[in-house]
């Protein structure tokens, strides 16, 4: 075995997922174990809010049973006093359930935020689907916040109510072990009941519901998508006729659904009615052959009464799990995602400034692709080299760059880095020397300042203020109010798709790597923009060692080798000059972006 | 419903007050309070089915709304048209008139219904406690308006407090999306580890700020419980204080101790549920904002279609060539645009989006007479698009008129033609766009939609043509494989052979195309080029190009920059145009 080979650890994509085939309960459990305390604390006070309320009516009903039998005024006064202290500490226990309830879920959200974010760090950008949507991102963002439903919507009603139910079976059996028994018969269908019809009607109106969802999804999508398309060939009367016909499809599901949704809560009064009925026959028969006090019939049963109480938000509560279930398992997968490249154990010290990089019949290929992204490229890049790759979209371009940047492992071939294989380098080490404007160069929600330090943290403000100069950025800066401190991102000041590019530029130029990589940031630009742009890319990156990822040949010129890129291969390589010259790939794309030139 | 519900509440706290008085008096046999009991069962089961019916009688209200919405809305859409469609985020409305709408679920089964039994259950109770014991009504008129009260102005406090901290609690809670959504990037300058310690503390800091905000939230809920609770405690302590005198009797004693409560519940109940409907009631907001978005369209009074003399003028403004059938219905029916002549006249054509200073066209004229292979080049941003969608009639001029003739005669798609005039025009074209839209069915019904009742053998024919046969047998369905979405499951350049296949089905005289082979691979590229110039011969043709190839097809070339004419071959040298 080569020194080279011991350095590298074996793949990790190959390498199988340790506990993700675990239980998504038993993960959250898991997660949660930390919060334990806080968790006990806000179904404690569940507890007491709910038992005040019980105490309440208890109380009450005994006050007024035993007021009836005329007693002194003093053996009423305790009563008195436990109705007034149990109406006053409810509404307080109940505060202070919500708060912990929340506190609990709140950390809990914290906990698992931090995990997935150091789970997402090896995985960003190539080792997640998610990565090329942002709808999926944010989605993925919103998943982890099912986890403070789960909490506060779940977790802690559930726990409530299954300690009052024990309390209030025990309260009643002490008073009337019969009524204890059968109020406990009652509560124990009623928690397994309930669920499982709610359960059993939700699951069965899903797989009803799928199709027609889906189906409408479909016909919506075919009219707001293909609107022209149908105008134009006379479609749109028959196409909306389909969507209205999907939407009373799905209505007349839903109808049907309605039927045994509506159970649940149903079935829930059902068992509290009968059982409070049977609670009140077994109390007054004991009454009758003396073995209760008279006194304390109502008391019974208005405890069997108001122990289901709790009880009924577990409809809701079945719902929400079934809901959060889904989030928390996409989040687990998250988690239990293999990092697409592994990192050398004992790795070899950085490189220094004057960096080679040579691609050897590199190949990429994405999980589950039917074909390589990157198809066999060579390459070589010694110092102060500017090469250019040219080519439609999806031709393999941005993935050439993933696969030099470290994030995403070749599937053959070999990139060199000063005459060693890549893989012996730390990926940290490796995106210090080869870095740039990536493909979806991330502007965050802070100053510009914040922005560009992120390059290179000691930087002071001379040298961020040359590298906005280079990027032809200062004197928008400077008429800003804010100047560098201005707050730019997602919920920043405008800035414009252009300013946004330049800004990721001055970035990549601030941070100074050895070799600049810079991919095409003109989508979404009008034209005249783009053109500036890659003129300023170009200009910017003279007399340093560059790779520029564009589909705009104009000032190509000055580039050292232009390598024209489709489906993966490198299909036509040489100077502007010679492949404008040439019959081919290069020649047809500067003809269709130069028309008039012919 | 709300009514039968109070009646039900009432009997039942009678039955039960009945029953529990009698016991702790003269202590009765079950067997005496048989009828009670079975009249207290009885209504209890009542409560459970009518809590039934209301349920389902809610969500099939639901139901029905959210259908004729969403019927109405995807209507509103395509009033609107294609080009407002394109400005707008049609995932987003998808998902709006999709699962999006569902979040009205809780307002119509929560808190419509809640808001009658808000109105008629504590009117119910307080007039029954009232007949038995009118100190106890008076106690409760007294504290039940307090809820109301309370709620409001606690809520306005809380939102007050609460909005302070909004921007706050927003930001941190967006921190986190950034963070992951810049992962690439931090990465790309080793930065990810450090900011780990960032996500933690920012979501520490967002636990804290939220909780400094639910405290005050959660106060409103506080008073509104403390209100109920020692109401029932100010109901309770009197009555029974009063009983000790013998001024009431047990019955009614409990009869008021079991009714007080259920008084309050209801106005609680509404409050939460008002707070799990408001996602609901921003769906619906998203739905009316479409349904109240203005046709832009030129004033109706100029609607006017052209008198017959002009029409023939323009339709003998070319030499007419009849465009060769390749396909030729075997049943030797005329196509869809019958056997008419095509001709295209700009005269000062402008056009204008909203929100841009700059027009899109500015005073474009120009002819094309039948027969005419047109190419239209010029850059991007030019506004050759714009030239297509004026002239499939989906973009109406701000200014100038367009004339168009085809089978049923001339019309100015400037003038706001009635709609069948349009479809007259529409009719006797065939468009392939940039991206065709593929729609999820099977592939015949896509190829078909160019003419609906060809055959399968005309469907078949038109897709050899189109070089699309070779793949669509391919495919584990032939013709009859159903397409996902947008026509998952094909290529960009299988979806445009579909697509021209649609054209050769529709063998229409004017063939309109907008670059078919951009962002197409090399292979698909040969194949699309060759199946469209078969789809040129023998008619007349618009095509936006970009391809040197495509351009060389061509016999008159019209360049396009910023919107207006800046060269036309029409009568002379073509390469003159082609180099300015």
């Amino acid at each position: 075995m080569t020194a080279a080979a011991e350095r590298v650890r074996p793949r990790p994509a190959s390498a199988p997922a340790t506990g993700s085939r675990r239980r998504p309960a038993a993960r959250l459990v898991r997660i949660l174990r930390t919060h334990a305390g806080r968790l006990t604390l806000a179904v404690a006070a569940g507890v007491a809010a709910e038992l005040a309320t019980l105490a309440l009516m208890a109380t009450a009903a005994w006050l007024i049973a035993r007021a009836a039998q005329q007693p002194p005024l003093a053996a009423l006064s305790l009563a008195i006093v436990g109705v007034r202290a149990f109406a006053t500490s409810r509404g307080a226990f109940r505060y202070a359930e919500r708060l912990a309830g929340h506190d609990a879920a709140l950390r809990a959200l914290a906990t698992l935020r931090g995990q997935l974010y150091d789970a997402l760090v090896p995985l960003a950008p190539s080792g997640l689907p998610a990565y090329r949507g942002a709808d999926l991102l944010s989605r993925m963002v919103s998943d982890v916040e099912a986890v403070q439903d789960l909490v506060v919507r779940v977790l802690v009603p559930v726990g409530t109510a299954l300690a009052v139910a024990a309390v209030a079976v025990g309260f009643s059996t002490v008073l009337l072990p019969s009524a204890g028994a059968v109020l406990a018969a009652g509560l124990v269908l009623a928690a397994l009941v309930v669920p499982l019809v709610t359960l059993a009607a939700a699951r069965r109106n899903a797989r009803l519901l799928a199709p027609a969802r889906a189906e409408l999804s479909a016909r919506n999508v075919d009219l707001l998508e293909g609107s022209a398309d149908l105008a134009v060939l006379g479609g749109t009367a028959d196409a909306l006729s389909a969507a209205d016909a999907a939407a009373r499809r799905l209505a007349r599901v839903e109808r049907r659904a309605a039927l045994s949704s509506a159970a649940g809560t149903a079935t829930a009064m059902l068992v509290q009615g009968a059982t409070t009925v049977l609670v009140t026959v077994v109390a007054m028969g004991a009454a009758a052959d003396g073995t209760l006090e008279p006194v304390l019939v109502p008391v019974v049963a208005l405890t069997a009464l108001i122990s289901f109480e709790p009880m009924m938000p577990m409809v809701g509560a079945v719902h929400r799990l079934l809901e959060s279930r889904a989030a928390l398992g996409r989040i687990l997968a998250v988690l239990d995602t293999p990092a697409p490249v592994g990192e050398p154990v004992s790795p070899r010290p950085a490189p220094g400034r004057d960096v080679t990089v040579e691609l050897d019949a590199l190949h990429v290929r994405y999980p589950d692709a039917p074909s390589d992204a990157v198809d066999g490229v060579d390459l070589r890049l010694g110092p102060g080299t500017r090469v250019a790759m040219v080519g439609v979209s999806g031709s393999g371009k941005s993935t050439l760059l993933a696969a030099m940047m470290r994030f995403i492992e070749p599937s053959a071939g070999q990139i060199r880095l000063n005459g060693h294989d890549v893989r012996e380098f730390a990926g940290d080490d490796v995106r210090a020397a080869i870095s740039g404007v990536t493909q979806d160069a991330h502007l965050f929600h802070t100053t510009i300042r914040e922005n560009l330090l992120l390059a290179a943290p000691e930087a002071g403000d001379e040298q961020v203020r040359a590298a906005l100069a280079t990027a032809r950025l200062l004197d928008w800066v400077d008429s800003l109010p804010s100047g560098l401190d201005t707050v730019v991102g997602a919920s920043g000041a405008q800035v414009s798709g252009g300013q946004r590019q330049r800004l990721a530029l001055a970035r990549a130029l601030l941070g100074d790597p050895p070799v600049v990589l810079l991919d095409e940031p003109t989508e979404g630009l009008d034209p005249d923009t783009a053109d500036e742009l890659v003129a300023d890319l170009l200009a910017s990156t003279r007399g340093r060692s560059a790779v520029l990822v564009t589909h705009r040949l104009d000032g190509l010129d000055g580039v050292d080798e232009i390598v024209v890129l489709d489906a993966g291969r490198v299909v036509q390589r040489g100077t502007h000059r010679d492949l404008v010259a040439r019959p081919g790939p290069y020649q047809d794309l500067w003809w269709s972006a130069h028309p008039g030139d012919e | 419903m709300a009514a039968a519900g109070a009646a039900l509440i009432l009997v039942q706290a009678d039955l039960l007050a009945g029953a529990l008085a009698d016991a702790v008096v003269d202590s009765p046999s079950p067997g005496e309070l048989r009828p009670v009991l079975t009249a207290l069962a009885l209504v209890l089961a009542g409560r459970a089915g009518l809590a039934w019916c209301q349920q389902v009688a809610s969500q099939r209200a639901a139901a029905a709304v959210k259908a004729s919405l969403r019927r109405r809305v995807l209507h509103r859409t395509q009033e609107l048209g294609p080009q407002w469609l394109s400005g707008q985020h049609t995932g987003r409305l998808a998902t709006t008139l999709g699962r999006g709408m569902d979040a009205l679920d809780p307002y119509f089964t929560g808190y419509f219904p809640q808001l009658f039994v808000a109105a008629v259950v504590p009117v119910a109770i307080i007039v029954q406690i009232a007949v038995a014991d009118l100190a106890s009504a008076v106690i409760i008129c007294v504290t039940l308006p307090l809820i109301p009260v309370f709620g409001v102005l606690v809520g306005l406090q809380t939102k007050r407090s609460t909005r302070r901290q909004w921007s706050a609690l927003e930001r941190l809670g967006g921190q986190f999306l950034d963070l992951v959504a810049g992962l690439p990037t931090l990465r790309a300058f080793g930065r990810a580890q450090a900011q780990a310690a960032a996500v933690r503390r920012a979501a520490d800091e967002h636990r804290s700020a939220t909780m400094s905000t639910l405290r005050v939230a959660f106060l409103s809920a506080l008073v509104l419980e403390l209100v109920a609770t020692l109401s029932v405690a100010l109901v309770a302590v009197p009555v029974g204080l009063r009983l000790l005198d013998g001024e009431l009797d047990l019955h009614t004693a409990l009869l008021v101790l079991l009714l007080a409560p259920e008084a309050y519940l209801p106005w609680r109940a509404l409050g939460s549920q008002f707070h799990a409907s408001t996602e609901g009631l921003e769906v619906a907001e998203r739905a009316f904002a479409v349904l109240d978005s203005p046709v832009v369209r030129p004033d109706d009074s100029s609607l006017r279609r052209l008198s017959p003399s002009v029409a023939e003028k323009h339709a003998t403004d070319g030499s007419l060539t009849p465009a060769s059938r390749p396909d030729a219905r075997p049943d030797g029916s005329s196509s869809p645009a019958g056997d008419g002549v095509s001709v295209v006249r700009f005269e000062g054509v402008s056009v204008s989006y909203p929100g841009r200073n700059v027009p899109a066209l500015d005073a474009v004229s120009f002819t094309i007479g039948a027969g005419e292979h047109v190419a239209l080049v010029g850059p991007s941003g030019a506004g050759k698009t714009t030239v297509l969608s004026v002239l499939l009639g989906l973009v109406p001029p701000g200014a100038g008129r367009v004339l168009v003739t085809g089978a049923d005669g001339a019309v100015d798609l400037a003038a706001a033609p009635p709609e069948a005039a349009v479809r007259g025009w529409r009719d006797g074209l065939a468009w392939v766009p940039q991206r065709p839209h593929l729609f999820a069915d099977s592939v015949a019904a896509n190829i078909r939609l160019g003419y609906p009742g060809a055959t399968d053998e005309q469907v078949c024919h038109a897709a050899r043509l189109a070089h699309a046969d070779e793949f669509v047998t391919a495919l584990p369905h032939g013709y009859d494989t159903v397409l996902g979405e947008r026509g998952a499951g094909l290529s960009a350049g299988q979806r445009q052979r579909v697509a021209l296949a649609r054209a050769f089905l529709r063998d229409a005289p004017l063939l309109i195309l907008d670059e078919p082979t951009a962002g197409l691979d090399a292979t698909s590229e040969a194949k699309v080029v060759e199946a469209t110039a078969r789809l040129m011969a023998g008619r007349t043709v618009v095509v936006v190009a970009h391809r040197p190839a495509m351009v060389a097809d061509a016999d008159r070339v019209i360049r396009l920059e910023h919107g207006r004419v800046a060269a036309d071959s029409a009568g002379g040298a073509r390469t003159a145009v082609v180099a300015t």
